[in-house]
This record gives C-alpha cells, structure tokens and sequence, in this order.
C-alpha cells in the first residue's frame, strides 16, 4: 500500500511521542506516591453509619501501616460528615470515603485527592499530604441533586 | 444521468418549493427518499436550538443573572439535564442519521429504503419527545449521564433506548444497501464514502450494546419498580463503555467530512484510499477503552485502568494520521488557488465559503480539544481535572467546536441540497463560524482556569455558599465562561437566521446539486484488498471487547445491588 514518506515518518514520530508518554505515565503511576483512586472494599450505604471506620467519621491513627492516620468521611444529601477537619501538616494521610445515599465526588483542592463516591463502595486515596498551613477545601463534584452546589467542607493543616 | 426532482410529482404533504432547475447527484432519489433525511436534520437542529437556549441560561448563571425563570425551569440542574441530552444524544444522533443516510445514498448510487428511513425518524422523533416530557416535567433531572442510583421517570429512559434504535434502523438501512450493491459488483472494492458510512454505523452500532444492556437490563426494570435494588458502580462500567465511543459516532461523521468533502470545497484531493480506511477501521477496533472514564472510580482494579490507560494513548494515532491527511489535501487546495510559501497557501483558502471556514475553524478548536484529552487520558494528570469544569472546557473544544461547528458548516451547503433553496446570508454566515471559535475560546479559557483551580463541574455557581471564598481564579473562570459563552449563542443565533433566510429563500437553486467529494491521489487499487473485510474488523473489535472488560467484569465479582432510587432534586 503506498503511504507517502513523510507520512510514514509522521506515524513513527506519533508512535514513539504515544509510547514514550505511556512509558512516562506508568513510571508516575507505580514509582511515585500519585494518590490514585483505589478500593477499600464494598459495604452496604444502609449500614455505613454502623459500621466501622465509619462508625466515627474523622481523623484517627491509621490502621494502615504506610500511613500516619486515616481520614474518615461520609458523603450525604448535600453535604460531607464531618464538615471541618483538623490534620497535622505534612502528616501522610489516608483518606476514607463512602456514601449513604447517591454518587457523589470528592476533590480536595490543592491536594492530589479526587475519587468519586458510590453508594456500594469504600473510595481510598492512599500518600495525601497537606505540606501548608492553612484550609483545605473540599467539595462535591457530582451532581447528585438539587443542593449539589451547597456541599463542601473544610480541611485546617496546622 | 442525473435525477430530476419534478415539481410535479411531490405530495401535497411535503412543503418544499422545487424551483425549475432543481436536480441532485444521485441516481433514482426521489423527493420522497430525502423527505426523511430533511426531517432528521431538522430534529437535529430542533436539539441545537434547545441546547444553546440552555446553554445562555448556564452562561448567565455564572453573571448572578437567573434565566431559568423566564424559561419556566425548576432549577439550573433540569436545563443541564437538557443541554446534556439536547446536544449530546439529539443533535447529534439525528444529524447522524441524516448525514450517513445521504451519504450512503450518494456512495452506492441508489435510495435506501424508504420505509426504514422513515422508521428511524419516527422512532427518533418518540425517543424525542419521551425524554423531553420527562426532563421538562422534572421528573428526570439526572443529568444525560443518568448516574444510578439518581432515578428518573420511566420515560426518560425508553426515550434513550428509542433514540439509539433510531441509529440502528440507519445501520441496518445501510448494511441492506451495501448488500444491494454488493450483488452487483462481486469483486469492486467498496467504494470509499460507503466503506467509511458503514464503519461508522458498525462501530457506533457495537459500541452502543453496553448502553443498551445497562438501560434494558438494568434501570428500566429498576425505575418500573420490578427490582428494587441496583448496583451504582457496575451500571457505571456498562455506561462508560458506551461513553466513550459516543464520542467517535459524534466524531466520525465529522470526520468524513473533512477527509471526503473539505478536500473538494478547497479544490483538492482525498491524500490516500488506504489510510482513510485504516483510520476508520482503528475506531472500529479501539471500541473498549471506557474505563479511562472511570479512573477515579474506587470499584475497578489498577489493571483494568492501567490496560485502558496504554490502549487510549492509541487513540491519538488516528487522529494525528487525521491531522496529517486533511492538511495534506488543504494545502493541494491552496496551492491550486495560486497560494504559495511554507503557510501562504492558508491564506488561499476558500474562507468566503461558510462550509469551508467553519470546518477549518472547527479543525482548529479540534486540534486543541485533542491536546486537552491527553491530559484527561493521563491516568495520573487526570487527578488534576477529573469531573472539574476543565472537562466542559475540554469537550466545548471537541464535541462543542470540533463537532457542532463542522456540522453547521456542513448545513450551509446541506440545506440548500436537501430543500433546494439557495443559502441566505453568505456573510453572516462567515461571521457565524468565526464568532463562534472565538466565543469557545474564551468560554474553554474560563472553564480550564478554574477546573485546574479545582472548580468542580456541573455545579450551580449562582447559588453556590462557597464560590465566594476561592479567590479571583474563580470569579475570571466565571466571568470568561459567561463572556465566551454569550458569544457562542448569539453565533448560534446567526446559524440559525441563516437556516431560516434560507429555507425560506424565494431564490431556487439553479443546476446540479452536489454532494462535495472530492478525488482520490492514491485510489483504491494500491490499498490493501483486506481493509474491506469488515466482518474482520468487527471480530477484531469484539474479541478485544471480551479481552478487555472480560478482565474487568471478572475482577469485578458478583453484582452489588444495595441502592434503592432517589429524587433529590
Ligand atoms: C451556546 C453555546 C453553549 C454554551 C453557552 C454552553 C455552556 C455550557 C456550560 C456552562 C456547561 C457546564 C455546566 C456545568 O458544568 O455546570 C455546559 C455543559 C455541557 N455542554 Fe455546553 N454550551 C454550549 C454549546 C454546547 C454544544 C454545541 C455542545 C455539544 C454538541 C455542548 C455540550 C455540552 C455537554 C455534553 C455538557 C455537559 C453536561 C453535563 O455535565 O451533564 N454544549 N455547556
Ligand atoms: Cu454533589
Ligand atoms: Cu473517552
């Protein structure tokens, strides 16, 4: 089949710009602490706020040997248990999250944190950091109904 | 020989005015044959019209100024809800069937059948008005991604699963044409125009199962009340791995646009046969890629995002193959007008012609919107952005831009061709497209500053408790937004004075009317014989499917039913 020569050098740039930015990626991906999105498990929304960790939402000492403590929250109708939390700064923190109720999504402003929430699932966002003193916000970024824009909270480093 | 659409012969019914000299480029078709292709367009444009009315509202919210009152809207959340569902499954599904039902009719030469293209409109038009009366009730303010556990009425949902079947009776209308043709010409390669038309439909036809599971098996009997519960995360998994290749059926009709016709609307040539289905077939095969929709989801395996992760940045080989071809053949195209120099062909350019400048435009937000999606596609930089409002920055560059002003470009020559008026307002025309590259980009600009600034998407901004205390990253990311996207709807406003100026123009066309496609450089006889096999390509697809979300499905386990529905809104 012809395709013209500097086509053909055209496809081999774009293969090796596609190959050298996936190898790039995944050395990001395993090498370094990139708080990805993980799973802690699956629980039942009816029995969240029975069950543990969630039975105290918060921050506690980590039951997870890599971290310094966890921090424990429940996603609701339109708004985030607890609603102001205090951390240590530059303390490696562990983020827990599920839902009572809808999906709902949860980024955590200048910090690497974004995961959504679903009913059903425990969210983990392993390696969180807060290196400054100051407010974290956090917020909702699913729509899950009509105060969807209401639904924030705070994080204090100090 | 050509057909002449008679005068005489059209139905009481149908209300366009042929002037004399009124012929189209295919053999055979009569006015009855593009009755169904017209309507379909219209139902397209009827989706556009509502789309932007929302999209002013959205706009103006971020200026404190309410319009959903004068629109008689509960909330800022059921217009999003039709924005969502306007544009991205009406505008767009109708003026697919419309666009490759004319271009199957122009590729083999014939009319599909009617009774099938009149079933896919009418199947349309009821999946239209179900989804409609349900959001305009309030009773499905879910968003078009309709994220369980969220639920909406019942007729939200039947409406979704009728506008996809109106894209299968296309499919189907076009598999029956290319066997047709088929049987007459046992050892021709397809021709170019169809073999891409069919591809399309294949694909999209493939891609859409995953939707059509999720909606049939799982939230219709849900939303009737026949189960009671319903899993969150694996309806997430069955609607991803459509979402993501809608965006090629929105695409890909765009697409051959701007290899196929762009060429000849310039006076070039397609650059080569082969590579032009090589890229069609990549669609095809890169089908089950949906997971890098879900990477912050908690419920699926690093594997399984990993494994779609590698297979998205393929993705971008098409598309840069795209971007190579099309310049290619502008650049024949201009230097054909006397252009010369490294850029001075650009200026050669037919940019008097709206059909031309808009899609070069597009082209250009398009080339933008691809760069944006890469940093989407980073598994890791997508933590930056995932569901911030840079995603609507993003996809107002592709789908907004890339798509929705190709197609528009497309109509300034379609709609004379379909109705056999003359285009009205030439010049406005022209401003049209320019207004609106401009207005994305301001608008994109806006929405990009404040999605890395963490400003999440879909979101109220109006009545917000917090925006207030984020800082003047916000306040510019609203003020860009409201201001971009004001200049996109009056440009929508324009494109539809000149729709209008048109379909009513006194003027008739005169002479031939043409579909533009242009000649091939390097034809089909020095491509690859097996490219045509499409029964290959679509077994290619589907065990790459069953590799992929096999792997997934079996790390996923068993289902989680544990939500009843909820109307929170
Ligand atoms: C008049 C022109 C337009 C304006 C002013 C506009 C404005 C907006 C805004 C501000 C949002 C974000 C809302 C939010 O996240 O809270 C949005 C979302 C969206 N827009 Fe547009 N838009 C326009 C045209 C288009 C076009 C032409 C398309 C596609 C063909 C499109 C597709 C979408 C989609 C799919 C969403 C996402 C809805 C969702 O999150 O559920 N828009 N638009
Ligand atoms: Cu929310
Ligand atoms: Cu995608």
């Amino acid at each position: 089949m012809e395709i013209d020569r500097y086509e053909r050098w055209f496809m081999i740039a774009t293969f090796t710009f596609i190959i050298g930015a996936a190898l790039a990626l995944m050395i990001s991906v395993v090498g370094h602490h990139a708080s990805l999105a993980e799973s802690a498990g699956t629980i039942n929304p009816e029995d969240v706020r029975t069950t543990a960790p969630f039975d105290a939402p918060g921050l506690h000492p980590s039951t997870d040997p890599d971290h310094d403590y966890d921090l424990v929250i429940i996603a609701q109708t339109w708004s985030w248990t607890p609603e102001e939390m205090v951390v240590p700064v530059g303390a490696n923190v562990r983020i827990l999250a599920t839902s009572v109720d809808v999906v709902h999504g949860l980024k955590l402003k200048d910090t690497n944190a974004n995961v959504m929430v679903i009913p059903g699932q425990i969210s983990e966002v392993r390696d969180v950091h807060f290196d400054e003193a100051g407010t974290y916000w956090l917020f909702c970024h699913e729509y899950c109904g009509i105060q969807h824009h209401n639904m924030a909270a705070r994080v204090i480093a100090e | 020989m050509t057909a002449t659409l008679d005068p005489q012969s059209s139905d009481a019914a149908d209300d366009v005015r042929v002037g004399p000299g009124w012929e189209i480029d295919i053999d055979g078709v009569t006015r009855e044959d593009l009755a169904p292709v017209r309507r379909q367009l219209w139902l397209a444009l009827v989706g556009l019209a509502l789309g932007a009315l929302m999209g002013i509202a959205q706009a103006a919210d971020r200026a404190d100024i309410n319009l959903y009152d004068a629109f008689q809207l509960e909330s800022y959340y059921q217009g999003l809800t039709l924005h969502g569902v306007a544009l991205a499954f009406i505008f767009t599904f109708c003026f697919s069937n419309a666009f490759l039902s004319i271009l199957g009719m122009r590729a083999y030469g014939r009319p599909l059948n009617r009774m099938l293209a009149n079933a896919s409109l009418y199947v349309a038009w009821l999946g239209v008005l179900l989804a409609a009366w349900a959001i305009l009730a309030n009773k499905a303010t879910v968003m078009f991604t309709f994220y369980a556990p969220l639920e909406a009425t019942p007729a939200f949902y039947f409406g979704a699963v009728f506008l996809v079947i109106s894209t299968w009776i296309v499919f189907l209308n076009l598999v029956l044409t290319h066997r047709q043709w088929r049987a007459e010409h046992e050892h021709e390669r397809i021709p170019l125009l169809g073999f891409v038309s069919l591809m399309t439909s294949l694909m999209w036809f493939l891609a859409s199962l995953g939707v059509a599971i999720q909606v049939l098996g799982f939230m219709i009997p849900w939303s009737l009340g026949w189960v009671d519960e319903i899993d969150p995360q694996f309806t997430r998994i069955l609607f991803w791995f459509t979402g993501h290749p809608i965006v090629y059926f929105w695409l890909l009709p765009v697409y051959i646009s701007w290899y196929l016709s762009l060429p000849k609307l310039v006076g070039g040539r397609i650059y080569s046969d082969g590579l032009v289905r090589m890229v069609f077939i990549a669609f095809v095969v890169l089908i089950p890629v949906g997971i890098h929709h879900q990477f912050t989801d908690p419920g699926i395996p690093f594997t399984s995002k990993s494994v779609s992760f590698i297979l998205t940045f393929f993705i971008f080989f098409p598309s840069t193959v795209t971007a190579f071809s099309i310049f290619a053949s502008l650049e024949e195209g201009g230097r054909a007008n006397g252009g010369t120099g490294l850029i001075g062909w650009i200026r050669k350019l037919p940019w008097g012609n709206p059909a031309v400048s808009g899609q070069l435009l597009a082209g250009i937000g398009f080339m933008l919107g691809g760069a944006s999606g890469l940093i989407n596609a980073s598994f890791t930089v997508n933590n930056l952005v995932h569901n911030t409002a840079f995603i609507p920055g993003h996809f107002h560059l592709t789908v907004g831009t890339g798509v929705a002003l190709s197609i528009m470009a497309i109509c300034y020559w379609l709609v004379p061709y379909l109705t056999g008026r003359e285009l009205w307002g030439r010049r406005i025309a022209v401003t049209q497209t320019w207004l609106w590259l401009g207005g994305v980009f301001i608008f994109s600009r806006g929405q990009m500053m404040g999605g890395i600034d963490s400003m999440p998407r879909r979101t109220q901004a109006s009545g917000s408790n917090y925006f207030d205390a984020q800082g003047s990253t916000w306040e510019w990311a609203n003020a860009l937004t409201a201001v971009g996207g004001t200049v996109m709807f009056v440009s929508a406003l324009l494109f539809f004075m000149v729709v209008i100026g048109t379909v009513a123009n006194p003027i008739a066309v005169t002479g031939r009317q043409e579909i533009p496609i242009a000649e091939v450089v390097h034809g089909p006889r020095r491509s690859w014989a097996i490219l045509d096999d499409i029964k290959i390509w679509a077994a290619i697809a589907v065990v790459l499917t069953v590799v992929v979300y096999g792997e997934v499905i079996w790390h996923y386990g068993g289902l989680n039913n544990v939500s009843g529905g909820f109307r929170v809104w």
